[in-house]
């Protein structure tokens, strides 16, 4: 009798254990399904943006799906030729001659500046890094005529250097005040062990605290990269000769130039300029998101 | 060689708190020097002050006899080794223990046999090639210890080197940098060692003499048996010794001889302790460890009634909490001692052996029983 009321006992608990089982997987199912088309509907344009640039210029507005009835290469080996003397060759030349001075001047002079007020009392230091911070509350637009006079009268215009210089000097407040945070939530051990060991500060820099800003120094340089990448403005201020034009320039000058504009022609060069943005963030997606989460380190 | 000197030693920090008084303190050469006391003593901060981390704000350090306030810690003829062991987590136990010689300069061959020479004394050659994030809490110790070593420093700086560890991993490395410093000293090496600790077992095992600090001022130098047979004040006599020194206020009272007043009850005092008294308070603290403090028999002088508050059974002692008027004190008895015990309504007769009683006073905290 009491063998009987523990078996029918275990058979309960057995049933009640694989309905809990079914129960989950439908409601897994159910949010990895929600989740799937919410994220479809955010990458349908990108989606969309891809197909057309294989579609001909007829087609793009006549089909809305995304798949091109008779896909062609011509968007791309048009748009690649330009109707300028340079091919879309050049001006992604040009947007790496700007993006790599930029990057690496950004990375040395933040990680300087960052490291002097996490780790050193000066006098003052208060009243600098507000004001530091303070530049970050600043509306971009209310520097751009006073920098454009200055830039003109150091007579830089239609150069490069507006555009690297104010990086290379530490100019990207966000950076510095992330690497600030960042340090601050380092232990200061190691670098006391190195002092101790017989490293002078620039060492200290150099050998301890570089490599264990590591992650955040690599979401700073793809921060700057994309940014810079996606930069329009700044270009389209300083830059006028067509042969120093940066890829988001360059994409603006197909809409101008043409009469009818050749819509897959842009769109193919819109693809091509988003891709080495997509291919560095993917590459370096793992840093990155160890960088931006700094509040979690530890020791 | 490596003498260090702490002289008038201050630290007043920006906002004008004061963490250390103006110390004086001379370590001998090869001396193994404990820097002990409650946290918050300025312990850590006296040490970081001669490893030239923190700054010095009067007085001054000298190691070897030359003024070190304004050298850089890599200057100093120093090696530390941090509580959480401060292993660059960016390099191997290879690189770790190598990175204070790169920074001088030296060849790499030359590096390369200290590194394998200091890992074979600490066992930690199995190690060499791994990350400081895949070694257990002793092996990271291990090899901040061995970074410290390599550099064949006139003086070793620890600091709290132990208190991240597990009980029975700190009791094997008490001993083995215990052996370390005579092995180290025995092969004609200087080695001073400053080790700070808020753990009075390590102090007490481990140091040749033991500084005691409290707020920032120097309480008692001495070598660890005089600490705990004659402490000089209420301060070390309440720190030193587990359980506890027994301190229990009361009055002096002058009759025909001195006798300790607690409560309505009378402790005379016998020659063993009058002979020692250098003054006597009025208002006077009495310390007696929990092991001198026995069960009394009919034969003896000055017995206090105690009341039994609380009983801790160790295996073959046994701790007895009990009153005395208002005051609570600790009794260590034998097992069997406790079992023979006379009480009457849970009160005992309990007598101290005067031999090791101390008298304090009250308001200066003074050891005033210390003349013999």
């Amino acid at each position: 009798m009491a063998y009987d009321t523990s078996l029918a006992l275990q058979d309960a608990a057995a049933l009640h254990l694989r309905r809990r089982a079914r129960n989950a997987r439908i409601g897994a199912g159910l949010r990895y399904l929600l989740l799937s088309v919410v994220g479809l509907i955010m990458l349908y344009p990108l989606i969309w943006l891809v197909g057309a640039s294989f579609k001909t210029n007829s087609e793009i507005f006549a089909n809305p799906g995304f798949l091109p009835s008779k896909p062609t290469l011509d968007g791309y080996i048009n748009g690649w030729q330009t109707s300028t003397p340079y091919t879309f060759g050049r001006f992604f030349w040009n947007s790496f001659l700007i993006i790599l001075p930029k990057v690496i001047g950004t990375a040395i002079s933040c990680t300087l500046v960052a490291y002097a007020f996490a780790r050193f009392d000066f006098p003052f230091k208060k009243l600098l890094f507000g004001t530091v911070i303070a530049t970050l509350l600043l509306p971009n637009v209310v520097t751009r005529i006073p920098q454009y006079l200055l830039f003109r009268d150091l007579g830089w215009l239609d150069s490069f250097l507006p555009l690297w210089v104010p990086s290379a000097m530490a100019g990207d407040a966000f950076f510095v005040f992330m690497l600030v945070q960042f340090l601050r939530a380092i232990p200061r051990d190691m670098e006391e062990a190195a002092r101790v060991d017989g490293a002078n500060s620039l060492q200290v820099l150099i050998f301890i605290v570089v490599p264990m800003l590591g992650p955040a120094l690599i979401s700073v340089c793809l921060f700057q990269f994309m940014w810079t990448m996606n930069d329009f403005l700044g270009p389209l201020i300083y830059i006028s000769s067509v042969d120093k034009y940066p890829v988001s320039l360059a994409l603006k000058l197909s809409i101008d130039t043409t009469e009818s504009f050749e819509w897959n022609r842009i769109l193919a060069m819109s693809v091509l300029t988003i891709l080495p943005a997509l291919i560095v963030f993917f590459a370096a997606q793992k840093y990155f998101i160890e960088g931006i989460s700094a509040g979690g380190v530890k020791g | 060689m490596a003498r260090v000197e702490l002289n008038n030693l201050e630290k007043t920090y920006g906002g004008g708190f004061k963490a250390v008084h103006g110390i004086n303190l001379h370590i001998e050469d090869g001396e193994f020097m404990v820097l002990v006391g409650p946290s918050g003593c300025a312990k850590s901060t006296t040490l970081r002050m001669v490893a030239g981390l923190e700054e010095i704000t009067g007085g001054e350090v000298k190691i070897g006899g030359k003024v070190v306030n304004t050298l850089p810690p890599g200057q100093r003829s120093i090696a530390m080794v941090f509580q959480n062991y401060a292993l660059y987590p960016h390099m191997k136990v290879r690189g770790n223990l190598g990175f204070g010689l790169r920074l001088q300069g030296r060849p790499k061959a030359e590096i390369a046999a200290a590194t394998a020479e200091v890992a074979k004394i600490l066992e930690i050659e199995p190690l060499l090639d791994r990350l400081p994030k895949q070694l257990s809490g002793g092996q990271a110790q291990r090899v901040a210890l061995g970074r410290a070593l390599i550099k064949k420093p006139g003086v070793f700086l620890f600091d709290e080197p132990l208190s991240n560890l597990d009980a029975k991993l700190r009791a094997s490395m008490r001993v083995r940098i215990t052996d370390l410093h005579r092995k180290l000293k025995a092969g004609g090496m200087s080695t001073t060692v400053i080790y700070v600790t808020h753990d009075q077992t390590e102090a007490m095992t481990m140091g040749d003499r033991i500084c005691v600090m409290n707020a920032g001022e120097i309480m008692q130098v001495a070598d660890p048996k005089t600490l705990y047979n004659r402490p000089a004040n209420l301060f070390v006599a309440g720190f030193i010794g587990s359980p506890e020194m027994n301190l229990v206020e009361g009055r002096m009272t002058q009759g025909s001889a001195p006798a300790f007043q607690l409560g309505d009850q009378s402790i005379p005092l016998t020659a063993q302790v009058t002979d020692r008294l250098t003054s006597i308070p009025q208002d006077a603290v009495l310390g007696i460890r929990p092991q001198h403090l026995r069960a009394a028999s009919a034969a003896d002088m000055g017995a206090v009634a105690a009341r039994i508050a609380h009983v801790e059974f160790m295996g073959h002692e046994v701790y007895l909490h009990a009153d005395i008027g208002a005051s609570r004190v600790i009794s260590v008895l034998g097992a069997a001692e406790y079992e023979a015990l006379e009480r009457a309504d849970e009160t005992v007769q309990l007598v101290a052996d005067q031999t090791w009683l101390h008298i304090f006073d009250k308001h200066s905290g003074a050891n005033v029983s210390l003349a013999r």
